[in-house]
């Protein structure tokens, strides 16, 4: 469902330098790399918000993308409800969309009446409002406690168990979210960055292996 | 906040005593007592001429207000999201920030001749560079984070303005609408006297020929008291609705 064929230094780019790669349905993975290594701007780049690098990613036509950004980026100004009106979520959809987050109930509520933890849930609704083929998901687990962080874990395991086709790309900095929600490791590293993995995860591969050793290969 | 209530009523009512008493002492004409003032205003107000005169201006100075806003507003956003449009515009905008009210007026009415559309467009041109000041301001704050929101959300142009835009550029409208309303006011009046028959400028110009300074704060205080009651009436509510969010957004725990 998308190719990236980001090839050499792209010129006026100084972030990103070689992702060669393509996503297909089903695909879930977890894109690791030290900090400032351009993950963000690989997943804005794929959202298509960076106009630089557009060309060189084809996506399906009418690809629909959900993309839960750091920061929750409601609209602080209107409810959940309305946020998720505004993505196209009809009426009955949206509750069932709260619910599914565990927000039942809090339809009326404005994002800033919310913990961090409750608004990125909220964000992760909106994500799926638009009943998204590809999921972007943007260090879904900073700043959560643990406690919390281990819940929205299930929760994002438990949405890909219930739709198998979606595909889905995790910037995080834990080995860990991959093992438990990825099947495929993408490592990105220098500068500019280059993928410098593209691994499936299977049983006898873990993530926390694999990104050590890329850790080590690439000082 | 309560206990300092009572400190709003000292200046004014202590500004009037003050007031009365010289204008006790001086007994002059010049400087009628504020009972005087008071007689002058409900005579005014009883021949029907205060509320004709008043009305006038408040309709010229709401035309030129709406016009004003809006096509402020227009250029204001457009230079604030256009590089190209603000390099384009920025000299002129500094131009006419600097123009001084009374040579527009007086250009519009030589032009023109002593016409209503030349007494609206000259205020229209003198506020239109404060309001697209401020509207730039607010274009240029807007969150780029929720830019990209809308983006990839695919959110219509109408979904950004009203959804996105309006509410941070709320604050900016509001600070344009009041500084705007205060300035248009002002210039109101100078386009009336000197070239309208009618209007409480051309009222103020009547009375300073003969020297009734009465009548002067007579309509003077009509018109301050409208405007008051603009922002009382109008205005505030409109800015309570508004940022009823941001209060809510701090109930938090």
């Amino acid at each position: 469902m998308l190719e990236l064929y980001v090839d050499g230094p792209v010129v006026g780019h100084p972030v990103i330098g070689r992702v060669v790669a393509t996503v297909a349905e089903g695909d879930r993975i977890c894109l690791l790399g030290p900090s400032g290594a351009g993950k963000t701007t690989l997943l804005n780049a794929i959202a298509g918000l960076d106009s630089r690098l557009s060309p060189m990613i084809q996506a399906h036509d009418g690809l629909r993308i959900g993309y839960l950004f750091q920061e929750h980026r409601l609209l602080p100004w209107r409810t959940l409800r309305q946020n998720l009106a505004l993505v196209g979520a009809e009426p009955a959809d949206i509750e069932r969309l709260l619910g599914e987050v565990g927000l039942a109930g809090a339809g009326d509520r404005l994002p800033d009446q919310l913990s961090l933890g409750m608004a990125r849930r909220a964000a992760l609704a909106r994500c799926l409002a638009v009943k998204p083929q590809l999921l972007l998901l943007d260090e879904p687990f900073a700043s959560l406690d643990p406690d919390r962080a281990c819940e929205l874990r299930a929760l994002i395991a438990r949405l890909l168990d219930t739709h198998p086709g979606m595909a889905m790309i995790c910037v995080t900095h834990e080995a860990r979210d991959a093992d438990e929600l990825a099947n495929r490791l993408w490592y990105l590293d220098g500068a500019p960055a280059v993928l410098q993995c593209d691994q499936p995860l299977t049983g006898d591969t873990s993530a926390s292996q694999l990104s050590e050793r890329m850790r080590l290969l690439s000082t | 906040m309560t206990s300092t209530r009572w400190a709003y009523w000292v200046a004014l009512p202590l500004a009037v005593v003050v007031w009365a008493f010289i204008a006790l002492i001086a007994q002059t004409s010049l400087l009628p007592t504020p009972l005087a003032v008071l007689d002058a205003f409900w005579l005014a107000l009883q021949s029907g001429e205060l509320t004709h005169h008043l009305g006038v201006t408040l309709r010229r100075v709401i035309f030129s207000f709406v016009l004003a806003m809006l096509l402020g507003t227009l250029i204001g956003i457009w230079m604030g999201r256009s590089r190209l449009a603000n390099a384009l515009l920025d000299p002129l905008l500094v131009l006419f920030l600097n123009l001084p009210a009374l040579v527009t007026i007086i250009l519009l009415y030589v032009w023109f001749g002593l016409v209503e559309a030349a007494a609206v467009l000259a205020v229209v041109i003198n506020k239109v560079p404060n309001v697209a000041v401020t509207l730039r301001e607010g274009a240029r704050s807007l969150d780029p984070k929720l830019e990209q929101m809308a983006r990839v959300y695919g959110f219509s142009r109408w979904q950004r303005l009203a959804d996105v835009w309006l509410a941070q550029l709320f604050p900016y409208l509001m600070a344009a609408t009041r500084g705007g309303l205060a300035l248009i006011w002002k210039i109101v009046l100078v386009v009336e006297l000197l070239g309208r028959s009618d209007g409480i400028g051309f009222q103020l110009h009547m009375a300073f020929q003969i020297f009734d300074v009465a009548s002067i704060l007579a309509y003077s205080l009509a018109f301050i008291a409208v405007v008051q009651l603009i922002e009382l009436v109008l205005l505030q509510p409109l800015e309570r609705r508004s940022s009823a969010w941001r209060a809510a957004g701090g109930s938090h725990a």
